[in-house]
């Protein structure tokens, strides 16, 4: 008899989802889906506003990545102005775009997935949190704390607040950086350092534990996508696209970001909010391709910073060609996190960076504008067009969860298709399909400050509608 | 509107406390005069008042009226209370209903942490809208080189429409519709940057109390008002009759 098993909502993610299973007359899984359950309409709602607004208005699409949404968005207005943006606002919104990254990998690697990595994946959910964390390994749990602090606090410092700063204008940023809050920044280069290095050694001792989740968290041949300097090193604000094959082959490389209509379709699920974009030359759904940490490391030639350098030279010898698990998202996670750090500490030693030329003024010159920047989870396209008084007429934002629709759903069906059996759900089973799904880390935008509170209800329901099974948490 | 010229001196009370008041001033200049705080939103030092908020209500013994302290003038005796229960009430609702009616969305609105209504509604402690909102599809005026009227965050207080006509002399804006049908308006309702009265002097810009009326270019939480100038300028005007 065939039965279909629901995990609503996936839980420790960022944003409402669920996971349908679908198991066959035999017990075995049969189709596994990841629907995203929450309708924003953000591309409809700002029409017709003035497009200064754009940049503080769409970082309110999330309250944990709002800065990516600031920089692609101020990328975009700049390029209706039509101006060059004086080089210290390029560096200050550089370091603030860091700082997102380092605070979001920072949640993802120590909030949401470390108890999983520290605990097990069968552990009691009751003990599968930062709480868990801390009793059992109290310094995991105070690394990551510090981190996540330590970055939101480089984002208050420049932008004034942690939340939603409403820094980042249209032409560069609106004040100039002090050289007291520099120092403030700098004074935790060193510890930041130190705890991710730490982390990372605990990192690599764990993982050899997780073989059958290596071997299943979506690890299949896929593209992989992301911007790079023009010499091929990790590049988050400036750089051009580059997109690898599963081999490590470069399939197309310094890619002008702005054309990305050119070669990145995106379709329309029946059964998801969530669209799936894919690479056009192969089509739907053959293009389907992967970007944030693991794609950004997968593609790289070099990371470009020392430390960073050494931890990415030893990931690349995990596999011939590109890392192709994606749990290895959480290692790519931490080289990021690494990379962030040292390269804030550059930009702030920068000469100029305290400079007060730090916007340029001008009335929009052009009506089409597109800002690509790397978000924390992976390429983030903001385009906009708007009308000759300055008023939206349309947009469009392709988010960087979106890009990975297609390899979470295959993920999620390899993970069931490998844990999942028979008529009895255990709990540990489901938590590796979500667990998968967290590899990903996707923003799913917004409102996870509820989600430790929710009950997770799984069911297992007959052809007919009966319940079968049922397991319930919180 | 013509006060009448006398200086004959009043004697009432405010909240319980003993105040002189010139005849030719209103119960809110006495107030402010007195340290006393009574919340106001339309009135606008430098130009005539026109009691149109309503959030400057006062109670007064013997009536059972409530009364706007701005064009309420002092007389001999009165008693006037400007904070009870039944005034704090009457307050928050105009305040709820001004909220309701358009969109204020604080949040992405060029004046945030500057704009008077916001202020207004921290003061008067209102954490949540009582009404359901309208969410009325409003356009946004960008056709003026200089400013831009976004009529969603508009509370129709008329301080353009006085600062333009009074001060300036130009008197673009005005006033159509009623209700909720109500809109600010340049010359014969037509787009701003077409208004030919308009110097863009932008005094109008200055006084709005929210995001209405702001610069072109800035961004959120960016548009800062001085209002100063105001009573300057009226005073030298006077001064040259």
């Amino acid at each position: 008899m065939s039965q279909t098993i629901t995990i609503d909502p996936v839980t420790r993610i960022e944003g409402h989802s669920k996971i349908t299973i679908q198991l066959d007359d035999a017990g075995r899984v049969s189709s596994a889906r990841f629907h995203v359950t929450q309708f924003r309409g953000f591309e409809k709602l700002v029409e017709g506003r003035p497009f200064h607004e754009m940049p503080s208005l769409t970082a309110r699409v999330c309250g944990i990545c709002p800065v990516s949404h600031l920089i692609a968005s101020a990328k975009a207005c700049d390029a209706l102005l039509a101006v060059q943006i004086p080089p210290t606002a390029v560096m200050l919104r550089q370091v603030l775009n860091l700082a997102q990254i380092l605070q979001s990998h920072a949640l993802s690697f120590f909030h949401l997935s470390s108890p999983d990595l520290l605990l097990g994946m069968d552990a009691d959910p009751a003990n599968r949190n930062l709480f868990g964390v801390a009793a059992q390994n109290l310094d995991l749990a105070r690394d990551g704390i510090w981190l996540r602090q330590y970055g939101q606090e480089i984002i208050a410092l420049l932008g004034g607040k942690r939340i939603h700063p409403a820094w980042v204008v249209p032409g560069g940023v609106s004040n100039p950086l002090t050289a007291d809050r520099r120092d403030t920044m700098l004074a935790g280069v060193a510890d930041a350092i130190a705890r991710i290095e730490r982390t990372l050694e605990w990192y690599k001792e764990v993982f050899g534990h997780f073989d059958a989740e290596i071997r299943t968290f979506a690890n299949f041949p896929s593209l992989f996508m992301g911007t790079v300097t023009r010499d091929g090193e990790l590049e988050m604000y400036d750089g051009n696209l580059r997109i690898v094959d599963a081999t490590g082959r470069i399939v197309a490389d310094q890619v002008n970001p702005t054309t990305y209509a050119d070669f990145i379709g995106e379709a329309v699920e029946p059964d998801s909010y969530l669209k799936s974009p894919y690479y056009k030359p192969l089509g739907y759904p053959d293009g389907i391709y992967r970007v944030g940490p693991l794609a950004r490391l997968n593609l790289i030639d070099r990371v470009g910073t020392p430390l960073a350098d050494q931890e990415w030279a030893e990931f690349r010898m995990l596999e011939r060609g590109a890392t192709l698990s994606s749990f290895q998202y959480h290692y790519a996670r931490l080289i990021e996190m690494l990379f962030c750090v040292e390269k804030i500490a550059a930009f702030l030693n920068h000469p100029d960076i305290l400079s007060d030329h730090v916007r340029a003024r001008a009335e929009p010159n052009r009506t089409e504008g597109i800002g690509v920047s790397e978000a924390p989870r992976g390429t983030l396209f903001h385009h906009y067009k708007i009308d000759r008084k300055g008023l939206m007429l349309w947009a469009n934002m392709v988010i960087a969860t979106g890009h990975n629709s297609l390899a979470m759903n295959k993920g999620v069906y390899q993970v069931a298709r490998h844990f999942v059996r028979g008529e009895k759900i255990e709990e540990g089973m489901l938590n590796r399909v979500e667990a998968v799904i967290r590899t990903f880390d996707p923003c799913l935008s917004c409102s996870t400050h509820a989600f430790g509170q929710m009950p997770m209800r799984i069911q297992l329901l007959a052809p007919d509608g009966e319940v079968l099974d049922e397991v319930r948490q919180g | 509107m013509k006060r009448p010229f006398k200086t004959r001196v009043r004697t009432l009370k405010i909240d319980g406390i003993d105040v002189g008041a010139r005849e030719d001033e209103t119960i809110l200049e006495l107030a402010q005069e007195n340290g006393i705080f009574i919340p106001t939103l339309c009135h606008l030092e430098g130009v005539h008042d026109i009691g149109a908020c309503r959030l400057c209500l006062v109670e007064i013994k013997g009536t059972s009226k409530l009364l706007p302290a701005c064009m309420t003038y002092a007389e001999e005796g009165m008693e006037v209370i400007t904070d009870s229960e039944r005034l704090t009430a009457y307050r928050r609702q105009v305040l709820d209903l001004l909220f309701s009616e358009r969109n204020h969305v604080c949040a992405v609105c060029v004046s945030n942490g500057h704009c008077e209504l916001q202020w207004l509604a921290e003061k008067l402690g209102i954490s949540h809208v009582g009404v359901p909102y309208l969410y009325p599809q409003l356009p946004v005026d960008a056709s003026h080189s200089f400013y831009t009227l976004d009529h969603n965050r508009c509370v129709l207080c008329a301080r353009c429409v006085r600062v333009c006509d009074e001060i300036e002399g130009a008197h673009t804006w005005d006033v159509t519709g009623r209700g909720v049908e109500c809109r600010v308006i340049s010359d014969l309702n037509q787009p701003w940057g077409t208004a030919d009265s308009c110097t863009r002097c932008g005094k109008c810009v200055q006084v709005c109390p929210t995001g209405a009326l702001f610069s072109k270019g800035k961004a959120v939480a960016e548009m800062t008002k001085r209002r100063e100038f105001l009573p300057y300028l009226q005073q030298m005007r006077e001064g040259r009759r």
